[in-house]
């Protein structure tokens, strides 16, 4: 049982992908109920792997059976079994917490719904834990494939942003693919460790530095790095709130996660900042990201778009840490893949939780919903200060760290974009906390501001067109307590994360990133 | 020497106003006398706890809590050494008179949402004590950050344009200065220095490169330096100004400010030392900003109409008070800016009071609307008067024993310039407040409104505090040894000069 | 020079695939025309994948004794896990066409156009 914990991880919901939209077509109720208690499935398993890992050493898991290089290894160790249960805890809480309104943005289908939810819980575990490079390639389509499809039932504007998205990641996808083949041809295996291990006797060959590129290029595109991250806004801002709570938290961490396995575990220390400098220009664009994400964010007056912008910075964030490339830069981007998982979860939730209740996502037109959402709001503080990065929460460590890890390494710019992020990250945020908490409500939100202001989605039984009698704002109650209480979970992760970093990086990251 | 014992004393020091915190959110408006006691009860058993350890501080036994591991190699740990304890001590007992004060007040004005008030009000408390009892470097700029965001909801407590414009401004300065702490911090991990604060600077013996130590230095200085108003980092704290007057008294006289100049005690004095400073040549940087910034400021303030301004930049010079005796690297100069610390608080909290006594009652905000207001007022503006009789430095108020030896340990280091400089400030103090007294006393007032005493919630403060302006000036050290803890922390910093500060009163 | 272009034929046609692909995806309004793209520009992968693992002279990965048995020279094998692979990653190719084809269907019922800029137009109104 417990040599088969691996399979537990990504095979449960993989197996229920299918089965939860046939019983979803005849008992309505039970799509939920699978959903959750697989992702709970997972996440235990992720637990105990994890546990294990820490216990025994890394885990190589040969599906199967068969080793490699005819098998297909699953490369347990460390990190990998943190990061995957980061992915699966934060998508259970989500998925719980969506599900009022999942059930009116899937239509008549929630089996459908919960079964593509499940499919993209696969394929993201399996990104995570995968030991192959084309095993890789597999579990980011199948990831990828769900998401467009979730991202595309959000409606009108979100047909093209899913297409669109459709389109980007494929060819993502197929860089990736492309750069898997020229480091086949020069190393003749998939396998990470092996080509690891190939890699460093043979000479950096001009074939293995374009396939770095190509890798590179498609992996960025999946992860948004500036300029490559057109896709994620439309994306974000028009998918469903159910969808965009799950995907925005860890979609984009994973392919992150994957790039710096790539980093970590695939290409040699050095090999990529010779005639190629990979490693730079991951460090340059991720630079001009975190400062481009945030200016872009301070932008907006869509809430999701500017926390989309805002992910576009943290991901830049995460990139200067691979492209630092020391033990203590990967292992703080490790610690902010984490970090950003917990918070950005906790943002979205609480917006979508606000569009659930009052129908606004308009930035200035939140002003007086604090005291009326105190729960809600207070977690959406509580992550806003988090990502700000106010000791002692989670955000304020990852930052911690890759400023001494610019410093070691004699990277002033690092460390002083770095820091500067935070105040450019306290100028957006701020700017909604102010609107949340120190005006007052408005007396309607105007229509012609562009706030869409769809109907409450749990006021049906009152016509959405008779003139409000209050402002919107002031009819606004707190979220029912299956929605406010995996929020505030989240919001505490924030807090608890921070607080014990230490455990998390002495434990888990530094070993893990040392090992490789 | 000193010797340090496990103790969860300088935990409750700032656990007790976070329980405050809790304890005020969930009463809520429904029971507001409740929820406004349990400030003034917190503040009672913080000064309680406080005076457990300042016993033991002056006996040498330092009393320090161990609470976690904040990073791999270095601790988040509470200490109640010398220093920390002026600082801690300060504020707790100014927070019981403020905590009895806001109440007034708040009704008074009938402010809005009085239990974010509170709430964000005993958060700041605790974390001021958390800057105040830092062991190292990270703790307290952990603290420092959090003294910014819960500081941030009373800045914009009034919630007008005005007020939130001022809180961005304050959270610009604030968090820009907190960032270049954590980038001074983190460089020092990095350079492998253990940045727990020592008497007499750790820098010293760390072997650095000159520019490297300069590099520190501005960091460190720039980063204490925005809440300790030097200029050119001043310009927040006028318009936060903005904010109610209990927050303005307690956080913008005492909590923040001084949290911001006692910063720069730890890193004039714990970080780099004496040698150091004097070595690098950087004590006469700080010096001359200093110095500019108490001259500029107090000639600004004579400028001012508005009482609450004219406080404002009565502050930022007095602050550089402090940063100038800090500067001057001597034995006195360094006693007289711990007392001024205390001296300053205790007067300018008092003024700020009588100010926001005033506006409840009168809803007079500027000083040429004052004529006669001392009749009317007379416990209140008689304790104005003995305030500013302190802050001119008149004995035997407090802020004369600091000034005097301020003065003096400006004549000890043979920079008598700047004996100067506290000298002409003193006059230009004169020049601000008096003319305040002279109107709300000798003037007849225009119009024929009998206002009165403002509830006397508000009068017994005022009082308390006027009154402790002159109980600590006769006796520095009666009841809580200011004297004999700012002398400690000199004798440890200046270990060669023991004697010269030793043989004084 | 056209030497060497003729020597490294299979790479320059799949570099061209390559890049027609990308145009169709980047550069033309029709949406049908980028799923296009995206099929040209996947076939140019599987491409690069089967004709890495040709060798001149090689044949079919099956052991019969008459190639030498066990003793088998490698580089008398076509190599056969490319193939494989790209088994799989038809599969996927064809799995992402689905999708795509279906949001095309799904988009032109509710737009009645599958040109780019009239649906932008159309989403302004």
């Amino acid at each position: 049982m417990e040599q088969q914990l691996p399979a537990f991880i990504v095979g449960a919901p993989l197996l229920f992908s299918v089965i939860v939209p046939i019983l979803g077509r005849k008992w309505r109720q039970s799509a939920f109920v699978i959903t959750v208690a697989t992702v709970a499935v997972s996440t235990v398993a992720s637990a105990l792997s994890l546990e294990r890992v820490l216990r025994e050493g890394t885990i190589r898991y040969y599906l199967g059976g068969w080793e490699p290089p005819v098998g297909i290894e699953w490369l347990i160790d460390e990190v990998s079994a943190f990061v995957s249960l980061v992915v699966t805890s934060v998508s259970l809480l989500v998925v719980i917490s969506t599900r009022r309104w999942a059930e009116r943005e899937a239509g008549d289908r929630p089996g459908v719904f919960y079964g593509l939810v499940l499919l993209l819980l696969a394929g993201l575990t399996g990104i995570v834990i995968t030991g192959d490079l084309f095993n890789l390639f597999v579990f980011l389509e199948i990831a990828s494939l769900a998401a467009y499809a979730l991202v595309f039932i959000g409606g009108r504007r979100a047909m093209l942003a899913g297409f669109r998205y459709l389109i980007i990641g494929s060819i993502g996808g197929a860089f990736y693919l492309l750069g898997v083949g020229f480091i086949y041809f020069a190393t003749g295996t998939l396998n990470m460790i092996e080509a690891r291990q190939l890699l460093e006797e043979a000479e950096s060959t001009r074939a293995v530095q374009v396939g770095a590129v190509f890798i590179f290029t498609g992996l960025g595109l999946k992860m948004a790095l500036v300029p490559m991250h057109l896709w994620l806004p439309d994306a974000y801002e028009h998918a469903p709130s159910s969808v965009n709570s799950l995907i925005a938290p860890v979609m984009t961490k994973v392919a992150a996660f994957a790039m710096l396995r790539m980093f970590l575990s695939v290409f040699p220390p050095g090999y990529l900042s010779g005639t190629v400098p990979v490693a730079d220009a991951l460090l340059v664009l991720g630079l001009i990201g975190i400062v481009f994400g945030s200016v872009a964010a301070a932008g907006q007056t869509d809430i999701r778009r500017m926390l989309a912008y805002s992910s576009v910075s943290q991901l830049a964030f995460i990139a200067v840490g691979i492209g630092l490339g020391t033990p203590l830069a990967l292992a703080a981007a490790l610690l902010h893949v984490v970090n950003h998982a917990a918070m950005k979860a906790t943002l979205f939730l609480a917006t979508a939780s606000v569009r659930f209740r009052v129908g606004l996502q308009r930035t200035h037109n939140l002003a007086g919903l604090g005291p009326r959402m105190p729960l809600t709001m207070g977690a959406f503080a509580v992550g806003s200060v988090a990502m700000v990065g106010i000791p002692p929460t989670a955000g304020f460590f990852s930052k911690w760290y890759m400023v001494q890890a610019g410093l070691d390494e004699g990277q002033w710019i690092v460390v002083a974009v770095v820091l500067l992020s935070s105040l450019l990250t306290a100028v957006y945020l701020f700017k909604v906390l102010e609107q949340v908490y120190l005006r007052p409500a408005k007396p309607e939100p105007s229509e012609h501001d562009g706030d869409e202001h769809s109907p409450p989605a749990d006021s049906a039984s009152q016509p959405v067109e008779q003139p409000a009698m209050r402002p919107v704002v002031e009819r606004a109650r707190e979220a029912p307590l299956d929605v406010w209480l995996p929020l505030v979970l989240l919001g505490a992760a924030t807090v608890v994360l921070g607080v014990i970093n230490v455990v998390i990086m002495e434990h888990v990251l530094l070993p893990g990133v040392e090992v490789s | 020497m000193s010797e340090t014992t496990a103790s969860a004393l300088p935990f409750a020091a700032v656990l007790v106003p976070v329980g405050a915190a809790v304890l005020a959110a969930l009463t809520t408006g429904r029971w507001p006398n409740l929820r406004d006691m349990w400030a003034t009860l917190a503040g009672i058993v913080m000064v309680v706890i406080a005076v457990l350890m300042l016993t033991d501080t002056l006996d040498g036994r330092i009393h320090r809590t161990m609470l976690l591991e904040l990073s791999p190699g270095i601790d988040i740990a509470l200490r109640a050494d010398p220093a920390g304890m002026i600082f801690g001590l300060l504020v707790s007992v100014l927070w019981v008179l403020a905590g009895v004060y806001a109440v007034g007040y708040m009704r008074g004005e009938h402010e809005q949402k009085q239990t974010r008030f509170f709430t964000a009000f005993a958060l700041s408390i605790a974390a001021a004590a958390g800057v105040a009892l830092a062991e190292n470097l990270l703790t307290f700029v952990l603290f420092y950050e959090l003294l910014s965001l819960f500081t941030y909801p009373l800045v914009t407590h009034r919630e007008t344009e005005t007020a939130l414009v001022a809180g961005r401004k304050y959270l610009a300065y604030t968090l820009s200065g907190g960032l270049m702490l954590i980038g001074a911090t983190a460089w020092l991990h990095v350079l492998g220095v253990d940045a727990t604060f020592q008497a007499g600077g750790f820098l010293d013996s760390a072997g650095l490169d000159s520019a490297k130590q300069w590099g520190l230095f501005v960091l460190l200085a720039g980063g204490v330096g925005v809440k300790a108003a030097v200029m050119p980092l001043h310009s927040w704290l006028p318009s936060a100004m903005v904010a109610p007057t209990p927050v303005s008294a307690l956080l913008h006289a005492v909590a923040v400010v001084k949290a911001g100049v006692f910063g720069m005690v730890r890193v004039g004095v714990f970080v780099f030392g004496a040698s150091l400073l004097d070595d690098m040549g950087a004590w006469l940087v700080l010096a001359i900003m200093s110095a500019g910034t108490l001259l500029i400021a107090s000639i600004l303030a004579l400028r001012h109409d508005n009482l609450k301004r004219r406080l404002a930049y009565s502050t930022i010079s007095h602050l550089s008070y402090i940063v100038l005796g800090v500067a001057l690297i001597g034995p006195l100069a360094l006693t007289g800016a711990l007392l001024h610390i205390v001296g300053h608080g205790v007067t300018k909290i008092t003024m700020f009071f009588v100010a926001g006594a005033i506006h409840v009652r009168t809803h007079k905000e500027n000083v040429s609307e004052l004529d006669g207001i001392g009749r009317q007022m007379p416990v209140t503006m008689g304790s104005f008067a003995l305030a500013s009789l302190s802050m001119v430095g008149i004995p035997p108020f407090i802020l004369f024993t600091s000034k005097f030896y301020l003065g003096w340990g400006a004549v000890e280091v043979n920079q008598q310039i700047f004996l100067i400089v506290y000298l002409v400030s003193g006059l230009i103090a004169a020049g601000y407040l008096f003319p305040i007294v002279i109107r709300a006393f000798l003037r007849s007032s225009p119009d024929h409104t009998r206002y009165g005493e403002a509830d006397v919630r508000m009068v017994a403060p005022i009082a308390v505090t006027a009154l402790l302006a002159l109980a600590w000036g006769v006796a520095p050290d009666l009841p809580l040894g200011f004297f004999e803890l700012a002398s400690t922390v000199a004798d440890a910093a200046f270990p060669q000069s023991v004697a010269l500060a030793g043989g004084t009163p | 020079m056209i030497d060497e272009i003729a020597a490294r034929f299979p790479y320059w046609a799949i570099a061209v695939l390559l890049v027609v692909g990308l145009y169709g995806m980047i550069g033309k309004r029709s949406l049908v025309k980028q799923v296009i793209g995206l099929s040209i520009f996947q076939s140019a992968i599987i491409l690069f994948f089967i004709s890495g693992s040709l060798l001149e002279g090689a044949t079919l990965p099956i052991l019969y004794s008459v190639h030498g048995g066990e003793h088998a020279n490698p580089d008398d094998f076509v190599n056969p896990l490319p193939h494989v692979l790209m088994l799989t990653a038809i599969v996927v190719g064809v799995a992402i066409t689905g999708v795509a084809l279906s949001f095309l269907v799904s988009i032109y019922r509710e737009f009645g156009t599958l040109d780019e800029r009239e649906m932008l137009d159309e989403m302004r109104k």
